[in-house]
């Protein structure tokens, strides 16, 4: 018997909540946190619009040692890892080193850092550049970081797939744990919103240019013109669910499938892969379609995109064979955040039993699709299924069930 | 899928020194070092000036214009590699299920040679805060996230199964191949294109390791300035590289009469969760990676022949790991060859983990152990046999590769030959 990784513990860093609590509040009110950029000025540029998280005060949670070393989205990894343990009741000085391990996902590192340590190099010389560039940007620094300050020996890792290595990290974490590691921090944060990382994601032309946030982020809109960036995510506490169970933990639910592919090449003719993730899905989890009672979806906002995924959701489920829904329509997509995030609405839904709208979206009839718009829609949740796409073609789909 | 087995079909190499199996062979089998002053950039106003450079011309090896021109040097590394490995393994993707088809790759730090070069020009060399959108290239999301080299790999072998990057600093080399192996034990996959590639030898990377004065500051004698378990070493010698392998689960590679180099037989990553760049002296989470590996491989210490160290050539690294093999092989460590190829192609980061494999294979097939060059006078607390200078002849059935980086991650692999005696083998 393949032992059951479950999800105990839960620690949110999301543009319209930080704090599971908050997050979760507004999220099911349907209160977005997309605005105008205040980090820099946007003025100049094209795209002017982010979910940024307001009132972060890293100074005041975590050690002043660590902030020099730090990017943003590290800052915001170690707290939400430390929320997740204080939910799961984990204390890590507890627990014998090696039964502990950190797998997150990045998608493009600590890239603020980043911009400052370029821009001393090119306009100071090499001498200026920080000793802490060696690591606060590289894509394995919240792995790393979280395993330091908690004491981790176990495996760890990290994965990079852009939007979808969210779910891929949470998948290799339950593989970590159906090996025998007892307990994996997983998920992941991300934030690039400083100049350097707004004008390259800008130039992937898949940026809404819109200035009014409530009409900047509409997939499955007709007006769906491109997405909102934000930061953040979530950090998730996985553990085996004997031993969870054990030790009296409350359990959020099963991480019970995962399905992951990658598209064909383009212009090969041949279909895209997401559905084929959504079928693998389903069947390592050994669910049927019906069972499946919402879907969370990765929500481009670009029209061909949303066809593609509307179309797998629809192979799959039937028309408007499920109920579907973006909460991401709230806080921009957070790239290998994201994902993470979806995950702990998912089992915040199930734990409800509501289903949290797609704001401002009105969707389009040509989908087919039964997304929940504007209001929450309460339903009798067990198992949920969240989508997760990255550039270039990848595709990861994940269900949680209640236990 | 319990009892798949995965085994190395296929690989290719693209090291300082040389493109291609035969002369990255050929450099380590000859002790021949590919080290050399910094010809990339002006390196003068840098600590460290020397690197393993390579001398490169994706075009010429096959990649269109426009994919030279979109695509990093480290993706065209990778391609390049893949394509390689692919043509090796001698298997007709097109006859495959590209479903059962996976890319990993391993890079430490993506596609920083292109950020470091793009940067420079939207911010009007480091003038602008706000940078200018109008000057970026097209394709910049491409170096933002690296998980675009997979992408590009996954299009040149038409594989549309589980793709993604692992990037663990400098155990990304061994890990991405670690985690294709799981891959195809799982059953998530019957081939895995598996490797890595850095190209981190720009401005940017030199200064941040200038700053922790991690790379060497010798300038004398580049051929000779990465010099690991020597008492003389003083840091690490930046590389550049890129190894990629098909991996196949072993019966399916023994039905289609493929050439089989070796089977992974273990794998095991650890933190030393100490300190993002510091090591503590005792080794022990390498050494727990090290044992973990041992026991996947179910093979005891005295079944390892060979031991391909990380051998980084910093002061700490080096009585790290000799203090880990100690731990976890004993006696058995001082019977063993240990080298380091990192004293010949120079360390490249997350690429390297996956060139050393490439070695090790190499090791094993044709029984000779490369040596670690530059090694004069070993460091008295380097007390283990590290092959100094002059490679050697050795029967090796099994080898253990380790890697150690950024972030504490300390990782370990166990590669056998297929015909090797068994002894207890599950």
């Amino acid at each position: 018997m393949t032992a059951s990784a479950v999800v105990t513990g839960l620690g949110v860093a999301a543009p319209n909540g930080l704090g599971t609590q908050d997050f979760w509040a507004a999220t099911r009110a349907g209160k977005s946190g997309i605005g105008r950029i205040t980090r820099f000025d946007p003025a100049r540029y094209p795209s002017q619009l982010a979910g940024e998280i307001p009132g972060f005060a890293a100074e005041e949670l975590l050690p002043g040692r660590l902030l020099p070393q730090t990017d943003r989205m590290t800052r915001l990894a170690l707290v939400a890892a430390d929320w997740a343990l204080a939910d799961a009741g984990v204390r890590p000085a507890d627990l014998p080193a090696f039964d502990m391990g950190v797998v997150t996902a990045s998608a493009s590192g600590g890239f603020e850092f980043g911009q400052g340590e370029l821009q001393k190099l090119w306009s100071k010389g090499s001498q200026y550049v920080s000793a802490y560039q060696s690591f606060a940007w590289f894509y394995a620094v919240n792995s790393g970081q979280i395993s330091i300050r908690n004491g981790m020996k176990g495996p760890s890792g990290v994965i990079v797939s852009d939007q979808a290595g969210g779910l891929d990290a949470v998948a290799q974490a339950r593989r970590q744990i159906r090996k025998g590691t007892p307990l994996i921090v997983t998920g992941a944060v991300d934030a690039s919103i400083c100049p350097w990382g707004w004008v390259a994601q800008m130039a992937g032309g898949r940026l809404s240019t819109r200035s009014e946030p409530a009409r900047a982020y509409l997939p499955f809109d007709d007006e769906a013109s491109g997405h909102v960036p934000g930061e953040g995510g979530a950090i998730l506490i996985l553990e085996e669910a004997s031993a969870a169970r054990r030790r009296g933990a409350k359990i959020y639910g099963e991480i019970a499938g995962y399905g992951t592919t990658f598209d064909p090449r383009p212009g090969s003719g041949r279909p895209p892969g997401l559905r084929r993730a959504i079928e693998l899905a389903l069947r390592d989890a050994r669910l049927e379609p019906s069972d499946v009672d919402v879907v969370f979806a990765d929500a481009a906002a670009l029209p061909d995109h949303d066809r593609v995924e509307a179309e797998a959701i629809g192979a799959v489920f039937g028309p408007r064979g499920v109920p579907v829904t973006a909460p991401k329509s709230m806080t921009g997509r957070l790239y290998s955040g994201g994902a993470p995030l979806d995950l702990s609405a998912a089992l915040l839904a199930i734990e409800e039993g509501l289903i949290p709208p797609t704001v401002n979206v009105a969707p389009s009839p040509g989908y087919g699709l039964d997304l929940v718009v504007a209001q929450p829609r309460p339903a009798r949740l067990r198992t949920a299924m969240v989508l997760a796409r990255g550039h270039g073609g990848f595709n990861s789909a994940m269900a949680v069930r209640a236990l | 899928m319990t009892g798949r087995r995965v085994v190395i079909t296929g690989m290719e190499v693209l090291a300082p020194g040389g493109v291609g199996v035969e002369q990255f062979w050929s450099l380590l089998s000859e002790g021949r070092t590919a080290t050399r002053g910094i010809t990339f950039f002006d390196p003068a106003p840098f600590r460290s000036k020397v690197a393993a450079e390579m001398d490169f011309d994706g075009e010429a090896h096959g990649l269109s214009p426009q994919e030279a021109r979109r695509m990093d040097r480290a993706a065209q590394f990778a391609v390049v590699a893949a394509r390689g490995a692919v043509a090796d393994s001698g298997i007709e993707m097109d006859r495959c299920d590209p479903h059962r088809v996976g890319v990993t790759l391993g890079s430490a730090v993506g596609a920083t040679m292109s950020l470091d070069q793009e940067y420079r020009v939207v911010s009007d060399g480091g003038r602008l805060d706000l940078v200018d959108h109008t000057y970026t290239v097209p394709h910049i999301y491409d170096y933002l996230v690296p998980s675009s080299f997979v992408a590009e790999v996954a299009w040149a072998v038409g594989a549309e199964g589980a793709a993604a990057m692992v990037s663990t600093g400098c155990t990304s080399g061994i890990d991405s191949v670690g985690h294709a192996v799981e891959l195809i034990r799982e059953g998530t996959a019957d081939i895995m294109v598996a490797g890595s590639s850095d190209a981190p030898i720009s401005p940017i990377t030199m200064a941040c390791f200038d700053a922790i004065k991690a790379t060497t500051p010798r300038t004398d004698h580049p051929a000779g300035a990465s010099r690991p378990f020597d008492a003389s070493r003083n840091g690490f010698v930046l590389g550049e590289g890129c190894a990629v392998f098909v991996l196949e689960e072993r019966e399916s590679a023994r039905r289609r009469g493929a050439h089989v180099y070796a089977e992974i037989a273990g794998y095991a990553t650890r933190s030393n969760a100490h300190h993002m760049t510091g090591l503590r002296q005792d080794g022990a989470e390498m050494a727990e990676a090290i044992r973990a590996a041992l026991d996947e491989a179910v093979l005891d210490a005295e079944d390892i022949d060979y031991i391909n160290a990380h051998g980084s050539g910093t002061k700490q690294n080096d009585r790290h790991e000799t203090a880990a093999f100690k731990k976890s092989l004993g006696d058995h460590a001082y019977r063993t060859p240990v080298s380091s190829i990192k004293s010949m192609v120079g360390h490249s980061l997350g690429a390297i983990g996956s060139i050393e494999i490439a070695a090790s294979v190499l090791a094993m097939k044709h029984h000779v152990v490369p040596p670690t060059a530059n090694l004069h006078t070993a460091d008295p607390e380097c007390d283990l046999d590290y092959v100094p200078l002059t490679a050697r002849e050795h029967r090796t059935d099994a080898v253990l590769t380790v890697g150690s980086g950024f972030g504490g991650f300390q990782s370990a692999m166990v590669l056998a030959r297929t015909d090797r005696p068994e002894r207890g083998a599950a």
